[in-house]
């Protein structure tokens, strides 16, 4: 239990629609705030590609035009930020990862996503099949803007949102569970909001 | 990699306001004496919890304004509409207790230990985590020359003016940019942070020096931008972006 500040009522409760929806330590907010470590990259689209690697190998590529020729959806879904903004009923255009990766042959048991810029991000595989991953790369009906990570982003809205990848190019698929950038400067390995895994140990 | 050194679970402590200190009139630097506290790196963060009577808690990050080795402080910035800045800016006092834990966040972090020229960009609160930088730099003797440039709305809203003036010469140079008002007889720079004012103050791509830039969004993306511009490895631009969301 923690000790009560003295002096300090707090202003902001839980609206109707949010109850059950904002995991503990996070706060709603109606903006779209932007975090990264580096310099936003603009990659042309006729020089994108995402790609499935194994083994370091390249297994299987899509361009842009062939990555949004494949089935698209609309998805609606709240998302979490370790920083503690969490916004609510997010509209996006994605290809879900189930339809890229069905095109593969693998026994994958993580992937590490890789993006322009250098970063990268960890996850178990069963963690980015069954719907609930996708390849984000329209925000509100419009193309997603380069600073949260267009022209694609990874979108994995159960997990703290440094796992949706920005400017993400492709899947490495492995074996072993390897730690993507936050990961190694003692951010969480997996990042479950709901159980506030915000840090290594959390 | 230097950031995987990071202690076990990091825990909440209970944290006694030691000092608290108005910088601007929306700005304060509050220091806490906090016993359990296993020690920062210069530009690493913190996470604050406040607990209102029903146990409602909000927690937020900041920060750390104070030097390695020295006691925790953070410096806050009063937000509208906010819920916990106003609270730490107008309502806490010398001998509140809040909580706090951390330290948190590798990656935007200045040991010393880079011998490359270093090069600073804050806009507004962005300049809380240099003053850890600067302060460490200062304390350790390190002569690895700074520029720090530094954009506030006017010269009232610069935080930690007297203190960055003294830290100037000795191989750190300060340079300010006041956006919105000038106070008359300004002798320094004026207007937003753009390529041309980077070219003339920051360090040639040549000399290959890093680059942290902090401040709201729009400002880290022109500046970063704007130093890949000049030839800046990506690599070698490091950004910490807050504030925008109006909320904390």
């Amino acid at each position: 239990m923690s000790p009560v500040t003295r002096g300090f009522h707090g202003r902001r409760r839980e609206a109707a629609g949010e109850r059950g929806r904002v995991p503990p330590g996070q706060f709603v907010t109606q903006d779209f705030p932007v975090l990264s470590a580096g310099p936003t990259p603009h990659t042309p689209l006729d020089q994108w590609t995402f790609s499935i690697r194994q083994g370091g190998d390249t297994t299987m590529s899509w361009t842009w035009q062939e990555m949004r020729e494949l089935p698209a959806e609309d998805v609606t879904v709240d998302i979490h930020c370790v920083t503690r903004w969490s916004k609510l009923d997010t509209r996006w255009q994605a290809v879900s990862i189930d339809t890229l990766l069905t095109q593969v042959e693998h026994q994958a048991r993580y992937v590490l996503a890789f993006s322009d810029g250098g970063y990268t991000t960890n996850l178990p595989l069963a963690d980015v099949t069954g719907g609930q991953a996708w390849l984000a790369f329209g925000f509100d009906g419009q193309p997603l803007a380069p600073e949260h990570g267009g022209p694609a982003r990874l979108l994995v809205p159960h997990l703290y949102f440094w796992k949706s990848a920005k400017w993400v190019r492709g899947l490495e698929l492995l074996q072993e569970d390897e730690a993507g950038f936050w990961e190694t400067y003692g951010y969480n390995m997996y990042g479950d909001p709901w159980r506030e895994q915000r840090y290594a140990g959390d | 990699m230097a950031g995987t050194a990071v202690r076990g679970r990091l825990t909440w402590e209970t944290a006694t306001a030691s000092a608290v200190r108005d910088e601007t009139p929306t700005v304060r630097t509050i220091e806490f004496e906090l016993p359990g506290w296993g020690g920062h790196r210069a530009g690493q963060h913190l996470d604050v919890r406040l607990t209102a009577e029903d146990g409602y808690t909000a927690e937020r990050e900041y920060s750390i304004a104070s030097a390695p080795g020295e006691p925790v402080a953070i410096t806050v910035e009063r937000l509208k509409d906010g819920e916990v800045s106003p609270y730490l800016t107008e309502e806490l006092r010398a001998g509140d207790e809040i909580e706090i834990r951390g330290p948190a966040g590798g990656y935007f972090v200045w040991d010393g230990q880079d011998p490359r020229p270093l090069l600073l960009v804050a806009g507004g609160s962005g300049i809380v985590p240099f003053r850890s930088i600067l302060r460490y730099r200062e304390q350790t003797g390190i002569e690895i020359p700074v520029r720090l440039l530094y954009s506030a709305r006017s010269l009232e809203d610069v935080i930690y003016r007297a203190e960055l003036d003294q830290l100037s010469g000795g191989g750190v140079e300060v340079v300010y940019t006041l956006t919105r008002q000038q106070p008359p007889g300004w002798t320094g720079r004026s207007g937003r942070v753009n390529a041309g004012m980077l070219m003339e103050v920051a360090w040639a791509a040549g000399q290959q020096p890093v680059a942290y830039v902090c401040g709201p969004t729009a400002f880290v993306e022109a500046v970063a931008g704007g130093l890949v511009g000049l030839g800046y490895p990506a690599q070698q631009v490091k950004t910490e972006r807050f504030g925008g969301t109006g909320e904390s």
